[in-house]
């Protein structure tokens, strides 16, 4: 049953009145009701791309906040890739002190508004913390992200954020190439000690995946702009239309435009194929042909965009993370009347957020586990009108230590389906692999880096993010940018 | 924001254009495109060839026929006015080196795309012959230029109101007969290209087209552009655009291009009424 965030704000309310006064051992903290997240009702929200997620209330915030212990042992932070002191920002919230709160959480990652909504907490911070053990349920621990998202959103609508202090010029030129979370981060801390800096972005707008790849209604667009925007207030310089390899070099931006050293933030953006017979048929796109049409183009505004979108009817997604329930909701919203999630493993094995499932599973998407697509069949105008699919089990674990699935021959049946999504995955763009002379990369593509500064193979070059890592996530991304930032700082004093 | 430094009509749906882009004119190379987009957030990304570029201005040439909505939009700026975002050279370049005798296609505004690449083979010693076709004598263009650069020019019309009274194909068997090419070059509509590489098929001459689908990102990001070649899938933004002609699998590919039919059908309908261009007209 849906709960509006009225009653949802109201029952905090009443509760934390009765709460007030009280000294509340860890037993009694542990045991307020976790503070579940307002949303919009799913049969409204499938007609529109607004956020899903709506905020947490004052109340709500606060109550969540005092369900922390403030254990000694601290076991959320060495669940963070990027070390925020949780336990300090949260006590800052419960006191009400948001702007303290976001203080604290800045001094360690730099994007609270965006890693408050798209970081997989339950695999990170509130796996390890001590309020789910003692519930014995990881679902039933405090809600980290959601005060983070609170504080953050706090901070930005009440222009509690600072301009970080930046010092005097040094004289030293420094290229970001990509606008993601990684080279978001690397720009603002190179900046931050004076160095000139200037972002290039092969699209025609900033933001990497935060803005063509994860939808408004989980990410919304202002927020990826008020964090481009802060750059350019401290003096970063964003040039879009600019594919570094194509339209000038690696090595032209050294030797030829003066830059000391360059960050590579360029991603994970070559979609993986299945290989499979009928790939190539009208109405077979991959995930980031989908989302990109629908987020960047905006093609989800029809009569408005000029970007034309593709009318679906039966859907079929093959994949099970955050892409596939990202592809699957948006096709829900662009008007499909089925959308079917077609996964070889079964729900436990789901690289997907929990909370993006179930709020997929809400709005009606359906999954079909155990199952992998053999062939895609089309009518005589080669659009798409069926796809044959194959039953598997679950064999023996493979190197991811996830169980492999195995195909049931005899099992094969053809399904109906007008369109089908593949979300099977990237890997990392061989763009500027291609053309820069002396950058080494391991068997995936992916760039190899001194684990410590970030340090590609080519002197002045690092690089971070999902180039380096494969397809990861925002906060690793933002992590590698940071570290990346450090080592380049040291390398450009001494230069001298 | 790019500037238009120029522009001229070259027939009633075809226009030239002159826009201030430095580090593309300097890192293009024939057969290379870009890619552009205008309107604030809701204009559509869609990809033009380089005809030309003037290192001295810093310019680039396109040349476009209005076609669907943001042809048409980008047909009504004018010198002064300015391209929202621009992106290039994208694209590998053709492979230009001395073959002996090549023979250049083109039709339509296929025409366009290929002068440059008619320059290149000239320059790198090659004999080049040219054979340009179009609907009607009012949709030709660069017959000038083109009867300035290369060794011989046939021009063929569907029509028969100017040159010849043919299909490209005609004059391409002639001369597979007669004075064998070592290297066919050909950019036009699909179907034109699809024939002409069944042309020269049977003589085994290495055959070079131009792939025109649909693109949104062109930095191999989506997929949306891919075709199949001799089996494989392959990207045209980036492995491409260029492919050997007899390797393509154009049936998958003209099915492809027609993806979006009933959807452009309506906005072009819509920018008909917008742009007050006369239905029929383009
Ligand atoms: C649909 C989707 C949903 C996701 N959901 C989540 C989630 O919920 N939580 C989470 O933590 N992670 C999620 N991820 C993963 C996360 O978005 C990525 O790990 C993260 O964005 C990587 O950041 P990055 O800075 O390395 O690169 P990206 O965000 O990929 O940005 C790279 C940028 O570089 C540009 N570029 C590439 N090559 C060049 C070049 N040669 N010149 C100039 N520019 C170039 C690209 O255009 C792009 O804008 C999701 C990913 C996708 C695709
Ligand atoms: C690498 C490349 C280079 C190109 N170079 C040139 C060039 O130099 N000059 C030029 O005039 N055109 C060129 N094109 C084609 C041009 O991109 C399309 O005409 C343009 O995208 C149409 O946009 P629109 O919004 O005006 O029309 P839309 O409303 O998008 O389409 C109008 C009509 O054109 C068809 N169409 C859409 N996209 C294409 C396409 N890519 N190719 C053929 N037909 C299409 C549609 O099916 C529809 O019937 C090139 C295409 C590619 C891929
Ligand atoms: S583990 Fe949980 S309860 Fe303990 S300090 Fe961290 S967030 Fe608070
Ligand atoms: S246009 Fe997107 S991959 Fe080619």
């Amino acid at each position: 049953m849906h709960i509006t965030k009225e009653t949802l704000d109201a029952q905090a309310k009443e509760l934390l009145e009765q709460l007030k006064d009280k000294t509340l051992s860890p037993r009694d903290r542990a045991q307020i009701p976790l503070q579940e997240m307002p949303t919009q009702a799913p049969e409204i929200r499938v007609g529109n791309m607004e956020e899903v997620a709506l905020g947490y209330t004052d109340n709500q915030v606060r109550l969540e906040a005092m369900r922390c212990l403030q254990c000694k042992n601290q076991p959320c932070i060495a669940g963070c890739p990027v070390s925020i002191d949780i336990p300090a920002f949260i006590a800052e919230a419960a006191k009400g002190d948001y702007g303290k709160s976001v203080e604290i959480i800045k001094k360690s990652s730099l994007l609270p508004s965006i890693c408050g909504r798209v970081c997989p907490q339950e695999a990170q911070c509130q796996k390890f913390c001590t309020v789910g053990k003692m519930n014995k349920d990881v679902e039933q621990s405090v809600s980290i992200g959601r005060i983070e998202r609170y504080v953050a959103d706090y901070a930005r609508e009440h222009d509690l954020e600072k301009v970080p202090p930046i010092k005097p010029e040094s004289g030293r030129k420094v290229a970001v190439v990509g606008s993601g979370p990684a080279s978001i981060s690397a720009a603002a801390d190179l900046r931050r000690e004076g160095h000139t800096v200037v972002m290039f972005e092969a699209l025609h707008k900033a933001g990497g995946v935060l803005v063509y790849g994860i939808p408004e209604f989980r990410l919304p667009k202002k927020i990826v702009e008020h964090e481009l925007q802060n750059l350019k207030d401290m003096g970063v310089e964003i040039r879009p239309n600019y594919l570094v390899g194509k339209t000038r070099k690696i090595t032209d931006l050294m030797e030829r435009d003066g830059f000391d050293s360059v960050f590579v933030g360029s991603g994970a953006g070559l979609p993986r194929f299945l290989g499979i017979e009928g790939e190539n048929y009208v109405g077979v796109f991959s995930a980031n042909e989908y989302l990109t049409r629908s987020n960047l183009m905006k093609a989800y505004a029809v009569g408005k965009a000029q970007t034309p979108l593709y009318q679906s009817e039966k859907v079929a997604v093959f994949g099970g993370g955050n892409v596939a329930m990202d592809a699957a909701r948006t096709a829900k919203r662009l008007g499909a009347e089925e959308v079917v999630v077609v996964y070889r493993r079964t729900e436990v094995e789901m690289p997907a957020r929990r909370e993006e499932v179930n709020h997929a599973k809400e709005e009606g998407i359906k999954f079909l586990f155990l199952h992998t697509p053999l062939k895609i069949t089309a009518n005589e105008k080669g659009r798409v009108n069926g796809v044959e699919l194959i039953t598997c089990e679950l064999g023996e674990p493979d190197a991811s230590g996830r169980r492999r699935p195995v195909e049931i021959s005899g099992t094969e049946k053809v399904y109906d389906f007008d369109t089908a999504i593949i979300a099977i995955g990237n890997d990392s763009n061989p763009l500027i692999k291609a053309t820069t002379d002396g950058i080494e990369v391991n068997r995936r593509g992916n760039f190899i880096v001194n684990e410590e500064t970030c340090k590609t193979t080519l002197k002045g070059v690092y690089a971070g993010g999902d180039i380096v890592l494969g397809a990861a996530t925002v906060i690793l991304a933002m992590g590698q940018g940071r570290k990346a930032a450090k080592a380049m700082n040291a390398y450009l004093k001494d230069l001298a | 924001m790019n500037k238009i430094l120029a522009k001229q009509q070259l027939s009633k749906e075809v226009f030239r254009m002159e826009i201030e882009a430095p580090e593309i004119a300097e890192a293009r190379n024939p057969g290379q495109f870009i890619i552009l987009q205008m309107g604030g957030d809701f204009g559509e990304r869609i990809p033009l060839t380089i005809a030309n570029a003037d290192l001295e201005k810093g310019s680039i040439t396109l040349i476009f026929q209005a076609v669907g909505e943001t042809t048409h939009r980008l047909a009504l700026l004018e010198p002064g006015d300015a391209i929202d975002n621009l992106l290039g050279p994208l694209g590998k370049p053709t492979d230009i080196k001395k073959y002996g005798k090549v023979v250049c296609v083109g039709g339509g505004i296929g025409v366009a795309p290929l002068f440059p690449i008619v320059e290149g083979m000239k320059k790198a010693g090659n004999e080049v012959t040219v054979i340009m076709g179009a609907r009607t004598k009012d949709l030709l263009i660069m017959e000038e230029e083109m009867r300035a650069t290369a060794d011989d020019v046939i021009v063929v019309t569907d029509d028969g109101s100017y040159g010849r009274k043919a299909l490209v194909t005609v004059p391409l068997k002639e001369l597979c007969e007669e004075d064998k090419p070592d290297c066919v070059v050909i950019i036009g509509p699909p179907v034109m290209m699809k024939f002409a590489a069944l042309t020269t098929k049977p003589y085994g001459i290495h055959t070079i087209v131009s792939l025109n689908t649909i693109m949104i990102d062109g930095t191999g990001m989506c997929g949306g552009c891919r075709v199949t070649i001799g089996g494989e899938t392959k990207f045209v933004c980036v492995d491409g655009p260029e492919f050997d002609g007899h390797l393509v699998d154009w049936d998958n590919m003209l099915l492809r291009l027609g993806t979006y039919k009933s959807e452009e059908a309506e906005a072009h309908h819509r920018c008909h009424i917008g742009l007050h261009i006369k239905e029929g007209e383009a």
